[in-house]
């Protein structure tokens, strides 16, 4: 056996290059900075195409372009970048371009803290675009995880045409640990659907799908808009047609939620607490669990690696069985909110912590024991 | 092809707006040049002259306020074989001034024509970077505390290559794109036209006024001789086609079966260029070596030859949860900026940690059992303090041993590195002190 050892930003570049990316525009910025590291030393030899961008938005802007030609992009930066995105982020998102968007979260707000971890940017990812239109956000918990979500990401980035979030963490990226790399099983590569047939309409699409796509620069012309418009790609204002868009575009990601829920579980007979979690807080929720269980007072365990579209069934069905549920998070309560919305019949705890440090297994045994 | 405009959608423009003539002045150009409608993209942003999109028949895409050029760099890098022309105004050129900047540093194969009509026409004729001083505008007085800018004279500065300045109805702006386009890098074309809907209601600005506002400017018509050099994506392939190895993943085979192996947690306090981070990849290695799981967060200041050096090292026989140190097995104390970093653990640790501390190091009142070492005496430089320290680790059979050192240097370094690297263990082995 051979384990290998990298940062969770390496494990995460080189899931990207196992799904075919083959684009990287990013910033540097710190804790994403081995992310744009990485890329610029895998995407050379396989001929893809990594840049520097002169800001974090003109580095959205590249893979915005890039990816309109055909290419699958990748950028990668951190809570401040992400703010920068924005405008990007919701052109992407309402036009349906493909990307995927890793954000290694640190301590916010603003500038905050470049090396201290924290789960600063949930909520934010999900809302900070116009519109509301739903996004998909993955949250690995380790490098493992990394490696594997950024496939997953590109391969929902190109079945939904959208933009996808890998939520990390400081302390998943820059921790240097080792996996058995080389026995990981990997999802299938998707690639986005192509268009075949006479008269193309870019953004003509089944009610609950994305458009099939054709690239700016093939033999067929593409319009490509950031501007509300119609299958046509050109600017409307007919409310019928507005409607039926913005309609299709939370669909076609709402439709597919069974199937874009990732997560992990421990679930044990005969106990009453189920601890949620996700991201690194769920390997402390795990020691706990097993500390707890050493001690005769077991409870089971659910890690979330689908944060959005928020799983709400598989939440429905786990939480049934239980009699408490505990939410431990890396921020002073974000996903909590999804989570009471959704189990609005029980009665959820939450223990969240934002000093930059991680929450140890101890204080969530403190948090489970002290009821 | 007669025309690449698009017969259904005819510019929209308020009657006398400059903007129709460059429409037509583009459509003229692009037949002239013969173009591919298939391998022609026209990006644009918002404003009057984010239109130009709509009015042609070829590849198209529209994008937000001042973003053009980034959205039009990711289309010629993604395909460089694509004739890429950006179109946008003097609000663009103002709110995206950094990406302009960027595109004449950088020299990729696009051409950028700016529509300058010295104001805001969408949104009521606010001042834009452009708008004169002395002009009444929507914007009250504002403009008249700041300047306007002169996009040419900057675009030289940041190293543009091709530089053109014109009314927007020169007859000859055919011709003129035409060059611009056949130029091998970045071109900017600086039209300058009437806003009749906003700008000239309120100001004197007729094509006459135009061209004597361009004659009173310096002149800039073509190729900048002292910026000339290769364009950027041809350059960026020839330099990225040298890189031909793959960075490939660290994996380290396991070499040793080791017994009744418990969890360790190793903490290294220590100062930038103790090469503490490098010791701390070399203990992980050692527990990879025996087929241990290892993980390793490091604590260091951004500004990397100054401050604290901390590596946080765990080694287990388990999957390893929790990445954070929470009963420390080993504490190399290698000096007080470290230690300081981290003083709130000594009075925690349980009897039966192993602390070494070298000599000069001062360290908190600790139950733990604490060995002294001099490394000065032994005459090991500073820098190799905590590669010295393994060697100590080992020795003692804490958390190390002498094997799983071995295979982690070798696997580690280079074979003259290892040679240099096994010395210092060596002199730490034969030392009767430590």
């Amino acid at each position: 056996m051979a384990l290998s050892f990298m940062e969770g930003n390496e494990a995460l570049a080189r899931g990207a290059i196992a799904a075919g990316c083959n684009f990287f525009a990013g910033y540097p910025i710190t804790p994403a900075t081995t992310i744009f590291n990485s890329m610029l030393k895998m995407l050379p030899p396989k001929n893809g195409i990594c840049v520097q961008g002169e800001d974090e938005i003109a580095s959205m802007g590249y893979c915005i372009g890039a990816s309109m030609a055909g290419k699958k992009a990748l950028t990668a930066t951190s809570g401040p970048g992400i703010s920068l995105y924005s405008e990007q982020i919701s052109f992407a998102i309402g036009s349906e371009i493909p990307l995927v968007i890793a954000d290694v979260q640190r301590l916010g707000p603003s500038t905050g803290s470049a090396t201290r971890g924290a789960d600063s940017d949930i909520q934010f990812l999900r809302w900070g675009s116009t519109s509301g239109v739903p996004v998909i956000v993955l949250a690995p918990k380790d490098a493992l995880d990394c490696y594997v979500l950024a496939v997953h990401a590109f391969n929902f980035a190109e079945e939904f045409r959208c933009p996808v979030f890998i939520a990390s963490n400081k302390e998943i990226g820059m921790t240097r640990e080792s996996f058995d790399l080389d026995s990981v099983k990997l999802p299938p590569i998707i690639e986005r659907k192509m268009f075949s047939g006479d008269s193309y309409l870019p953004f003509e699409a089944a009610q609950d799908a994305a458009p099939p796509f054709l690239p700016i620069g093939g033999k067929t012309l593409v319009r490509q808009t950031s501007s509300t418009h119609g299958p046509d790609g050109y600017i409307t204002i007919d409310p019928e047609v507005i409607a039926q868009n913005q309609e299709r575009l939370r669909k076609k990601i709402h439709s597919a939620r069974s199937r874009i829920t990732l997560f992990e579980e421990d679930i044990k007979e005969n106990t009453d607490t189920l601890i949620i979690s996700y991201g690194i807080t769920a390997r402390s929720v795990e020691d706990a669990a097993k500390t707890l269980e050493k001690k005769g007072k077991p409870v089971s365990t659910l890690t979330l690696k689908t944060l959005w579209p928020t799983p709400e069934e598989l939440l429905q069905k786990k939480a049934k069985l239980f009699k408490r549920i505990v939410v431990i998070e890396m921020n002073l309560g974000q996903y909590i909110n999804e989570i009471k919305r959704i189990l609005c019949d029980k009665k959820v705890e939450f223990y969240g912590q934002m000093n930059g440090v991680l929450i140890t297994p101890a204080k969530i045994m403190e948090v489970i024991e002290n009821e | 092809m007669n025309s690449f405009l698009n017969r259904n959608r005819p510019p929209v423009y308020c009657p006398g707006c400059t903007h129709e003539k460059i429409t037509t002045g583009l459509d003229k150009a692009l037949i002239n040049l013969g173009l591919d409608a298939d391998k022609t993209v026209i990006v644009t942003d918002i404003g009057c002259s984010g239109l130009f999109d709509t009015f042609f028949n070829v590849h198209a895409l529209h994008g937000v306020h001042g973003r053009a050029l980034t959205y039009a760099s990711g289309i010629k890098l993604a395909n460089p074989e694509l004739n890429v022309i950006v179109t946008m105004g003097d609000g663009g050129l103002g709110i995206g001034g950094a990406h302009v900047l960027a595109a004449c540093r950088r020299n990729l194969d696009l051409t950028l024509i700016i529509l300058n009509n010295f104001n805001f026409g969408m949104t009521g004729g606010q001042y834009s970077a452009t708008t004169p001083t002395d002009a009444i505008v929507g914007s009250e007085f504002l403009n008249q505390a700041e300047i306007p800018l002169d996009i040419c004279a900057i675009a030289e500065s940041a190293g543009a290559t091709y530089i053109d300045r014109c009314s927007g109805l020169d007859p000859a702006l055919p011709e003129k794109i035409v060059k611009a386009m056949e130029h091998r890098g970045f071109s900017i074309i600086e039209t300058l036209g009437m806003c009749t809907g906003r700008y000239t209601k309120r100001n004197k600005l007729t094509p006459k006024v135009i061209d004597k506002i361009i004659s009173d400017l310096p002149e800039k018509s073509g190729i900048i001789e002292k910026n000339k050099r290769p364009e950027y994506g041809e350059r960026y392939r020839a330099l990225s086609k040298e890189r031909t190895r793959f960075f490939e993943a660290v994996t380290i085979e396991k070499q040793i079966d080791l017994k009744d192996y418990k969890k360790q947690e190793v903490v290294i306090l220590g100062s930038a260029g103790m090469r503490i981070v490098t010791a701390g990849d070399i203990v992980c290695y050692s527990g990879l070596c025996a087929g241990m799981n290892v993980s390793m967060k490091n604590d260091y200041n951004i500004t990397v030859l100054r401050g604290q050096s901390v590596s946080e090292i765990l080694i287990s026989p388990e999957k390893i949860g929790y990445p954070g140190i929470e009963s420390p097995s080993v504490v190399l104390a290698l000096s007080d900026e470290g230690v300081q970093r981290r003083n709130k653990i000594f009075a925690n640790l349980k009897p039966g940690t192993f602390v070494l501390k070298e000599k000069s190091v001062d360290i908190p009142q600790t139950p733990a059992d604490v060995f002294e070492i001099d490394f000065k005496e032994l005459k090991i430089k500073k820098q190799d303090w905590a590669l010295a320290s393994l060697g100590v680790m080992a020795k003692n059979d804490k958390a190390i041993n002498k094997e799983m050192l071995g295979y982690a240097l070798k696997s580690y370094f280079n074979q003259k590195v290892y040679e240099v690297a096994m010395e210092t263990i060596e002199k730490i082995f034969q030392d009767k002190k430590v």
